[in-house]
């Protein structure tokens, strides 16, 4: 129950921060959907920073590393260091540039004068919404999955119906998914862009922080750090997989087994030196048996699971984070900085931030395969590994907090982006601009917001079973498709409106495709392990380079406002 | 937009860009568990070296490929267009 007051405190707190925000906020639509071009380099940093990584990056990195091992970090968080900062470099530098100059507000905006298409804002708006969707739901599924091990015994006899057994009486997913989106609704509606940032820059600066601490509690409670490299499941010279400790709850402290408690069994590997490994902390893929408990009937079912990482998908990984160069929530993030040079910031300590968030949360991960049953759900790992090894409800309280505002503070760019375009690339696009005041342009705004909330919600409750990690991925393979159209507008003189169209049909078809093909979200890889992104991401640039050359060049004035010359 | 013409700094960062993306697929550690301080996998800690690096990089596209030519364009007073 502390730990649960604890949490609602932190909530109270949010809300305080959109009434204060909503005091600074200057009451124009430039200032709701940009913040005026005002944010300086710190709050960019974090914002951008805190947009990025989401319950994807803390319940999902630790999860998948949970299945995976240490090869996580390389696959999606060095890597997106490197592109991330690449991209705002190359991209969002310009795309400010313009946005600034021209006063875009949206993606869709830019692309529409750039394209001189009218009809290619009604192609990518569904496909945008609908790209955004996922990650949104990410954020409603990885709170509740998050909030109910947590809160595990605080009310036994009102939520009888746990996700598993062990979490009786915790708070169930949907009940947490409600307040989640309320409380970001409430502060998105009241202060904007402006709120969004300054909320976005808190919960950054809260997520690390407790990321950090509970990163030191976790070690303390595995006995120190050279203890909690001999934690993770190791291989035995018969095959099986054993967990050589365990965590003894009364004593707070980590006992050896004897015997080593057999948790699977190799069932194929490339590697023949596999005796006494640790699969975790290898990336060489070993595919093994497990067993874990049917959570209405008791019974053990067995299921596989590859450990490691194939070299195809390590390699061809790096096609997913280019996916921030087309994400809308990025570009309006972008729009809000104060000049050019705010984006240095962001540039130098992006990696760093990743490294600091993520380093940790692996591994924990890759530490949680000697102590907790294989077959928990990998999202639920991290908290199950702060409500076993830390135990004290107000620190719990404390870390759960951290890792809700990390889920927060992407929901609430993505719900505010969601209204700036339909707001601004739908209905004042149709209108006209003088139709709406500036006070109606933010009440349809505002009005759209709320329909996106409770849309996300109820689909959020559907797919309330989905692999976070996997989901994300899904998100950001579309959206890594469509990066050919942004960096060919651009860099392309040569781009035309008819080959960007192919563009982004070729990466809907293909991504539609894989997606199909992987039961509608679930972890899918093509031949030797090549990632979908990789592929769909070929065929959109092969239509985008092949049709834009078989069709009339943009016009004269269109290359002269896009590709003027500096000095 | 037309950059101004390429100069050696700009080429530098360029080569360095490419030499990290080659320098990511680090298959000589693929099976090596062993441990860095006691604690961080060996591939682990390659990993966050490079993310350091990558603030480096950073740092020198920063002082030699600044595109300070773009904040000069921006700031351009001229009509802003609403689409």
């Amino acid at each position: 129950m502390t730990t649960l007051i604890v949490i609602i405190g932190y909530l109270c707190l949010l809300l305080a921060l959109g009434f204060f925000s909503n005091r600074l906020f200057r009451g124009t639509s430039k200032d709701y959907f940009v913040a005026s071009h005002s944010i300086g380099p710190f709050l960019l940093l974090m914002s951008v920073f805190g947009t990025t990584m989401t319950a994807f990056a803390l319940v999902g990195s630790t999860g998948k590393s949970f299945e995976r091992g240490i090869g996580t970090y390389g696959l999606m968080a060095s890597i997106s260091g490197l592109v991330h900062a690449g991209i705002f470099f190359l991209i969002g530098i310009r795309l400010w540039a313009f946005g600034k100059k021209y006063g875009y507000i949206t993606q869709i905006q830019f692309f529409r004068a750039r394209f001189e298409s009218d009809g290619l804002g009604y192609l990518l708006f569904p496909i945008l919404v609908l790209l955004v969707v996922p990650y949104l739901l990410i954020g409603i599924i990885g709170a509740g999955k998050v909030i109910e091990p947590v809160t595990a015994g605080a009310f036994p006899e009102l939520f009888t119906n746990p996700s598993a057994p062990p979490w009786l009486g915790g708070v169930p997913p949907w009940l947490t998914g409600l307040i989640v989106s309320i409380v970001v609704l409430s502060y998105v509606f009241m202060g904007g862009s402006r709120g969004a940032a300054y909320a976005n820059t808190f919960q950054t600066i809260v997520f690390m922080i407790m990321g950090l601490v509970a990163f030191v509690f976790i070690i303390k409670g595995l006995g120190g750090l050279d203890q909690a490299g001999r934690v993770p499941a190791r291989i035995t010279e018969k095959g099986t997989i054993v967990q050589d400790f365990r965590y003894d709850k009364k004593e707070s402290q980590l006992k050896a087994n004897d015997p080593p408690k057999v948790v699977g069994k190799v069932k194929h590997s490339e590697s023949s030196e596999l005796t006494d490994h640790q699969p975790h902390f290898s990336r060489t893929p070993v595919t093994a048996e497990f067993k874990k408990k049917n959570p209405k009937t008791g019974e053990l079912i067995s299921f596989e699971r590859e450990l490691g990482i194939p070299f195809w998908t390590f390699v061809t990984y790096l096609f997913i984070p280019l996916s921030v160069g087309m994400f809308p929530h990025l570009f309006q993030h972008w729009l809000t900085a104060k000049s050019a040079k705010a984006f240095r910031l962001t540039v130098l300590a992006h990696p760093l931030c990743i490294m600091i968030v993520w380093v940790p949360c692996v591994l924990v991960g890759a530490w949680a395969s000697g102590v907790l049953p294989p077959g928990i759900p990998p999202p639920a790992v991290l908290s199950a590994m702060l409500n076993l090894l830390v135990g004290d409800p107000v620190l719990t309280g404390l870390l759960t907090a951290g890792v809700l505002a990390a889920i927060m503070s992407s929901l609430d760019s993505q719900f505010l982006c969601l209204g700036t375009i339909f707001t601004n690339d739908i209905v004042l696009h149709r209108a006209g601009p003088k139709k709406y005041s500036d006070k109606q342009t933010i009440t349809i705004a505002r009005i759209f917001i709320v329909v996106i909330v409770s849309l996300t919600y109820a689909l959020a409750m559907v797919a309330k079973d989905a692999n976070v990690f996997d989901l994300a991925i899904w998100c950001f393979s579309g959206f890594s498709a469509l990066f050919p159209v942004v960096f060919a507008a651009l860099y392309w003189k040569r781009a035309t409106k008819q080959g960007v169209i192919a563009s982004i049909l070729g990466a809907s078809v293909t991504w539609v495709y894989f997606f199909y093909l992987s039961g509608y979200g679930g972890e899918y890889f093509v031949g030797p392990g090549i990632v979908p992104a990789a592929i769909c991401f070929f065929v959109a640039s092969v239509a985008l380079v092949v049709v834009s050359l078989m069709t009339d060049p943009p016009s004269r004035e269109t290359l002269k406002k896009f590709f003027p010359k500096l000095s | 937009m037309d950059s101004p013409k390429p100069n050696s700094g700009r080429s530098l960062v360029w080569l360095l860009f490419v030499a990290m993306f080659l320098a990511h697929q680090d298959f000589w550690w693929w099976d090596d568990s062993s441990l860095v301080f006691g604690f961080l996998p060996i591939g682990l800690a390659y990993h966050a070296l490079f993310s350091i690096g990558c603030t480096l990089l950073g740092w020198l596209a920063i002082s030699k490929a600044w595109p300070s030519e773009l904040e000069a364009f921006a700031d351009e007073q001229e009509e802003a267009e609403s689409s």
